[in-house]
């Protein structure tokens, strides 16, 4: 019943964009949020960490509300403008990449987290704006988990989240600087092919 | 004024030397990552394999209370620290915390207080020297203790002096006491440091961005001022 409804809630979102009125930023990252943790609920594979399943369930339900151009233009820093078109798209695509196939693995821990979404307070005419979700936890101070998200034409899109304080996107804009220094663009892209191979061979790193 | 000074020397680090460009907030590069190395070769050997026969050994709610119970011992000087900020009402909250847990919570075993809703701060003295306007100095990483900056180290000297575990008496008490809070400490780590091996490049840079943000973001309790992205 819960699934269906969220289902139903997640079927009239999409509808809503399509339509004028897009969904709030504070209801949309509720209501994937929520989604997400309702459909692990239910699924054996996803607790235990099936992988191929969790980075599809990633694809599927995160990953259309990311602004993934602006993600990586924001992980490139000053070196995006100098990229052709082709190089951007390359870029692009490793990042999305990189991104599903790390946080992949923290996605079964979604299950018993309980989440205190922040009310957002925005004016009608903001167009990029913060969320907060905090999730509690024993003996430690909430994590704060901020997405930033902007609007655009196809709705509610988020370019950058916070864990912590710590920029999951920005953070890696010394080490992308560093691989553009040392071997240029095309060199950056390639240590993303090769990181990312690496995390789809077959458990070498999670046996370690 | 930081900022300019900053990119003033990412130009003249570019211009100086082209192949090992330093950052500007991390002029003890070499020495640090070799520190780094020493850490890690320490972690691999001895702290991840003891962390992991924790978890697997003991379940998951006597490591809760094992938790809860170093946990609370940290909120007096988390309290200090809030006021020492000026943060009056959550230094006040933390010594209630403290009191409520160490008697109604079986010295600090049980976690009431947060389930009162006095919530669980973070705070040290190296967070309490960025509230007074000092800045994180160069990045140190410290042999055991790991990423720092001289501020956070400065921090650390009086976090540890202060710190109740290490301090107890008898000694071999305090050890054994500091010891089982490393173990349950690096066995809470031990998916967040998955998570670095696997979502970085170069493990050193990573964990160094990671941590300047996120004492930046303790500094400022969780709103520094925003970055910019260039347009697409």
């Amino acid at each position: 019943m819960k699934g269906f409804l969220a289902g139903a809630a997640l079927l009239l979102g999409s509808f809503g964009a399509q339509a004028q009125g897009h969904t709030p930023p504070d209801e949309l990252v509720k209501g994937v949020m929520l989604d997400i943790q309702a459909i692990i609920e239910r699924d054996k594979d996803l607790q235990s960490g099936d992988r191929r399943k969790t980075i599809r369930l990633i694809e599927e339900k995160a990953l259309p509300h990311f602004n993934e151009v602006g993600m990586t233009a924001l992980a490139v820093g000053v070196h995006w403008r100098k990229a052709s078109p082709a190089q951007k798209k390359r870029l692009t695509e490793e990042f999305r990449t990189l991104l599903v196939r790390t946080y992949a693995s923290s996605l079964a821990s979604f299950r018993d987290q309980k989440f205190d979404f922040r009310p957002l307070r925005m004016k009608p005419a903001d167009t990029d704006v913060t969320v907060q979700v905090r999730v509690l936890q024993p003996a430690a101070q909430p994590v704060v988990v901020e997405y930033d998200m902007e609007k655009t034409p196809r709705g509610w899109k988020c370019y950058d989240v916070r864990v912590a304080g710590i920029s999951l996107v920005i953070n890696y804009r010394t080490e992308f600087a560093n691989l553009v220094r040392d071997s240029g663009i095309d060199g950056l892209i390639r240590s993303l092919e090769t990181k990312n191979k690496s995390l789809d061979a077959p458990k070498a790193s999670a046996a370690k | 004024m930081s900022l300019r000074l900053l990119v003033l020397a990412a130009a003249f680090g570019a211009a100086g030397c082209a192949t090992t460009a330093t950052d500007p907030r991390d002029p003890f590069e070499g020495y640090n990552r070799a520190m780094f190395a020493v850490n890690d070769t320490v972690d691999e050997a001895l702290f991840k394999p003891v962390a992991r026969a924790y978890k697997a050994v003991a379940p998951v709610p006597l490591r809760g209370m094992v938790r809860n119970f170093f946990s609370n011992l940290e909120d007096p000087l988390i309290g200090v620290n809030n006021m020492l900020q000026g943060k009056f009402l959550d230094g006040w909250t933390d010594w209630m915390r403290f009191a409520f847990n160490t008697v109604f919570g079986v010295l600090g075993i049980n976690d009431v207080a947060s389930e009162m809703g006095l919530e669980k701060h973070n705070e040290d003295f190296g967070q309490t020297f960025g509230r007074w306007g000092a800045g994180d100095g160069a990045y140190l990483v410290l042999p055991f203790f790991g990423p720092s900056t001289l501020r956070d180290t400065g921090g650390l000297v009086l976090d540890v002096a202060a710190d109740p575990v290490s301090r107890h008496r008898p000694v071999d008490e305090g050890n054994a006491a500091t010891a089982a809070r490393v173990v349950s400490r690096r066995a809470d780590l031990l998916d967040a440091s998955r998570l670095l091996d696997e979502a970085s490049l170069d493990r050193y840079v990573f964990l160094r961005d990671a941590y300047l943000q996120r004492r930046r973001s303790l500094v400022y309790d969780g709103s520094p001022p925003r970055e910019r992205r260039p347009e697409e």
